[in-house]
């Protein structure tokens, strides 16, 4: 499968010709050429979306202010430059993208109204919007019932397919399974600690997290804590895994706790080039936060890393860096929000139409040979065929590759027997 | 129409003048998308409305109506879910027949207190009910001791913080911080669709306007003036021999159970509820309602509603990124500029201006702030 992923990049005029072309790394494996005559809107447009002749409408939904500001700023970004990238290689049949942002506001609600408005008012072609599972349980009867078509990037919870949503993030078989089988095999792993923040992904996680521990690896969960969002004191629960002395602490804390938390393990005396530490939920931008000191050593397990070394990932980090400055970094849930834009364009060319149920009959199979994290296929149920991959924090804030799975991971957001 | 009745002449103008707006004005004007927005923005209106009984008559600042706003709206969110959870819908689950959250979550069976809410009978009196007899017993706790002003303001701001966390915190009983999602039909008839909307705006306008006459009465009734006696010298109407608690904790009633309509209609309205309506930061958005739209003035605070909830879209819409800033603005500078809200600036500047263009019907000034009671900065 790895093979497949790369044998589009391996000539090397191909290579030359992405390096020569930073701002648009894909253009050369686009499955149909963009520069035949564009087709008539009538043909491709039997709904009544806001496509014309030379220019086609998609709407932007993420908390520009907020708590999830800070996170969702770089998905922002990442789709701002794909659609970029997109209309230098010529938009999507012949038409240019234009986008609509709107705020979500870190507020449910919110999200609801503001996709209810991009969908009913500026009859927008997809949503690239989203970012936490409350926003998107928000939206989801919204989008199933106008008919919509929302990219949704972060890693999350699963339990969840729809006709009228793309997970573009993994779901959380497919990002936890192959980091605990890693961790039990390399560390020789048999207790685990679970922290997590207090709600739906966190919870689930650590479910299928606890069952793979107690069914497949027969290994023993010794302590399992949840914190609410926001909290900032972990004191009792780093003495609790002193007194355990867990062989992994198992982590889903989330957002602005992790400063606190890892600030005050790496106090504690917890030091994690000795302690195995195996996250799901720090990326490079909490790195940020944390700062590098704190967290160097930990393991961290999803499919992105800015360091990852493949061509594709070569002429995205710079375009990226060029585009919103030296000093941003690449997250996962940023990888997976710049494949928004992309996937949807390759779909919408396979289905030669802008209709929505056609996308969504369209989108299974569809493959993105430029994503920067390698090579992804959308499956049947609406979510993407991705690797897992280890990676372990650096002094410098980025992960240092350690592991990757040999294959795609199948997606498989109803688990049978994790439920 | 003499002064004791439920409204003054000009009074009466100005509820017709609101009636024909929201009835004729915006359903022709606007789209169905928007009049759901204002169907939104209305469910606001019952909270602003409990407001000026309770804070601009009363005196009593409560920060905390968004835990009344919400019971009403969970009580109306968890029947609806409950129909929405059927064994049909839910069959992907482990458990089929119980919400999706609670499966989620490893429950295996609806909770005890989540059966009753199968009756649209039993919700509907528990969402007066609920949240009456919560506010009766926090204003019999507090007014009874004398606890006041500040005081019972930031009680009220610690009972909301508890409410949020206690709902994050339960989120196999209560949804947790997701809320209660995909909401879908009312005995059957399904809320989601254009013309259900329509009809559920119209119904939502009709409650506003019945809120509005119990509030009119209450207004001019002799506890009306009592509350405003209150307001301006508590131990004065107490020497005379009334008992403060009992109106205070009557007024506090009377502004929770508006809330929790509020909060149902908000369910209904939007198929949606979360604990984001229930915590601090929109308690005090709600009194911000209030304070723009000016305090001591019914319609006014249904017009500071609106007009609040307008700018947020707006705004929203047109600067995705710097919206925040210009709504503080604009909050800092009618409160700063105009102390009495909207409904001052029509007392001062246009109400004379129409005074004088229709000579002197009656020597006795009137105004939607009903300056025979309202003069001057209260107390609080």
């Amino acid at each position: 499968m790895s093979d497949e992923a790369n044998k589009g990049l391996l000539s090397p005029l191909r290579r030359k010709l992405l390096m020569g072309m930073a701002a648009v790394p894909a253009i050369t494996m686009l499955p149909r050429t963009s520069f035949a005559q564009a087709p008539a809107t009538s043909a491709i447009n039997t709904t009544g979306l806001a496509v014309t002749d030379t220019e086609v409408t998609v709407g932007i939904l993420h908390s520009a202010t907020g708590t999830m500001a800070i996170s969702e700023t770089g998905s922002i970004e990442a789709e701002k430059l794909a659609i970029e990238q997109i209309n230098a290689a010529g938009g999507v049949l012949g038409r240019k993208i234009k986008f609509i942002q709107e705020d979500g506001a870190s507020d449910w609600p919110t999200f609801a109204e503001k996709a209810k408005k991009l969908l009913v008012n500026d009859k927008v072609a997809a949503i690239m919007g989203c970012w936490t599972s409350a926003s998107r349980k928000a939206v989801l009867p919204v989008v199933e019932q106008y008919n919509g078509m929302l990219y949704y990037p972060t890693f999350y919870e699963g339990l969840e397919q729809s006709k009228n949503v793309i997970y573009t993030g993994q779901e959380a078989t497919q990002q936890i399974l192959a980091g605990l089988n890693w961790i039990a095999k390399e560390k020789g792993a048999k207790s685990f600690f679970f922290i997590g923040s207090d709600y739906i992904w966190p919870r689930t996680s650590n479910k299928i997290a606890r069952k793979h521990v107690e069914n497949v690896l027969k290994g023993k969960v010794v302590g399992e804590e949840y914190y609410p969002l926001g909290n900032t004191q972990f004191n009792s629960v780093i003495n609790k895994i002193k007194l355990t002395k867990p062989d992994v602490i198992f982590t889903d804390v989330v957002g602005g706790s992790n400063v606190a938390f890892y600030k005050q393990l790496k106090a504690a005396g917890i030091d994690l080039s000795k302690q195995a530490l195996l996250t799901i939920s720090v990326t490079e931008d909490e790195i940020d936060g944390i700062g590098g000191e704190n967290i160097a050593g930990a393991y961290a397990c999803m499919k992105y890393f800015q360091s990852l070394d493949n061509p594709n990932n070569k002429a995205f980090v710079p375009a990226f860096k060029k585009m919103w400055g030296e000093k941003t970094v690449i997250g996962d849930v940023t990888q997976a929000a710049y494949l928004g834009p992309w996937l949807w364009k390759l779909t919408v060319e396979k289905a030669g139409s802008f209709d929505v149920d056609k996308i969504a009959a369209a989108s299974p199979g569809v493959e993105f040979k430029g994503a920067p994290e390698g090579y992804v296929r959308i499956h049947e149920n609406h979510h993407l065929w991705s690797k897992t991959r280890v990676g372990r924090a650096k002094l410098d804030g980025q992960f240092e590759l350690i592991y990757e799975t040999a294959d795609l991971v199948e997606p498989d957001p109803f688990p049978k027997g994790y439920q | 129409m003499t002064d004791n009745r439920f409204f003054n002449r000009s009074e009466l103008i100005g509820i017709l003048v609101l009636a024909v707006f929201l009835v004729v004005v915006l359903p022709l004007t606007l789209d169905v998308f928007r009049l759901n927005l204002v169907a939104k923005y209305l469910t606001y209106a019952f909270v602003a409305l409990g407001l000026v009984i309770c804070w601009g008559y009363g005196g009593i600042l409560s920060l905390g109506q968004g835990v009344f706003f919400g019971l009403g709206g969970y009580c109306m969110a968890m029947f609806l879910k409950l129909e929405a959870s059927s064994v049909e819908n839910t069959k992907i689950q482990s458990t089929p027949g119980i919400p999706d959250f609670m499966d989620w979550n490893q429950i295996t069976a609806l909770p005890l207190f989540w059966k009753p809410f199968n009756s649209l009978t039993f919700t509907i009196a528990a969402i007066i009910l609920v949240p009456g007899i919560f506010a009766l017993i926090i204003g019999t706790a507090m007014f009874k001791r004398r606890v006041g002003g500040t005081y019972f303001a930031i009680i009220t701001q610690a009972v909301a913080a508890i409410l949020t966390i206690l709902i994050v915190g339960q989120q196999g009983y209560t949804g947790g911080i997701n809320g209660m999602t995909d909401l879908r039909t009312l005995k059957g008839w399904d809320i989601r669709p254009d013309h259900a909307k329509v009809v559920l705006y119209f119904f939502e306008v009709g409650c506003l306007f019945v809120c509005i006459m119990i509030a009119q009465f209450i207004r001019h009734s002799k506890l009306g003036r009592i509350l405003v006696a209150m307001r301006e010298k508590e131990d004065r109407v107490r020497f005379s021999g009334y008992s403060v608690a009992n109106f205070k904790i009557f007024a506090f009633c009377i502004a929770a159970v508006f809330a929790a309509i509020g909060g149902a209609m908000f369910a209904l309205n939007v198929g949606f509820m979360s604990p984001s309506f229930v915590g601090i930061v929109p308690s005090i958005e709600m009194v911000i309602y209030t304070a723009v739209g000016g305090r001591l003035s019914i319609l006014g605070a249904i017009y500071g509603t609106l007009l609040v909830n307008f700018a947020k879209t707006s705004l929203s819409e047109t600067f995705p990124e710097l919206w925040l800033f210009g709504l503080g603005g604009l909050f800092i500078a009618v409160v700063l500029a105009f102390p009495n809200g909207l409904a001052g600036i029509w007392a001062d500047y246009v109400q004379p201006r129409i005074d004088r263009l229709i000579p002197s019907r009656k020597s006795k000034p009137e105004g939607w702030t009903d300056s025979s009671v309202a003069n001057g900065a209260p107390a609080e």
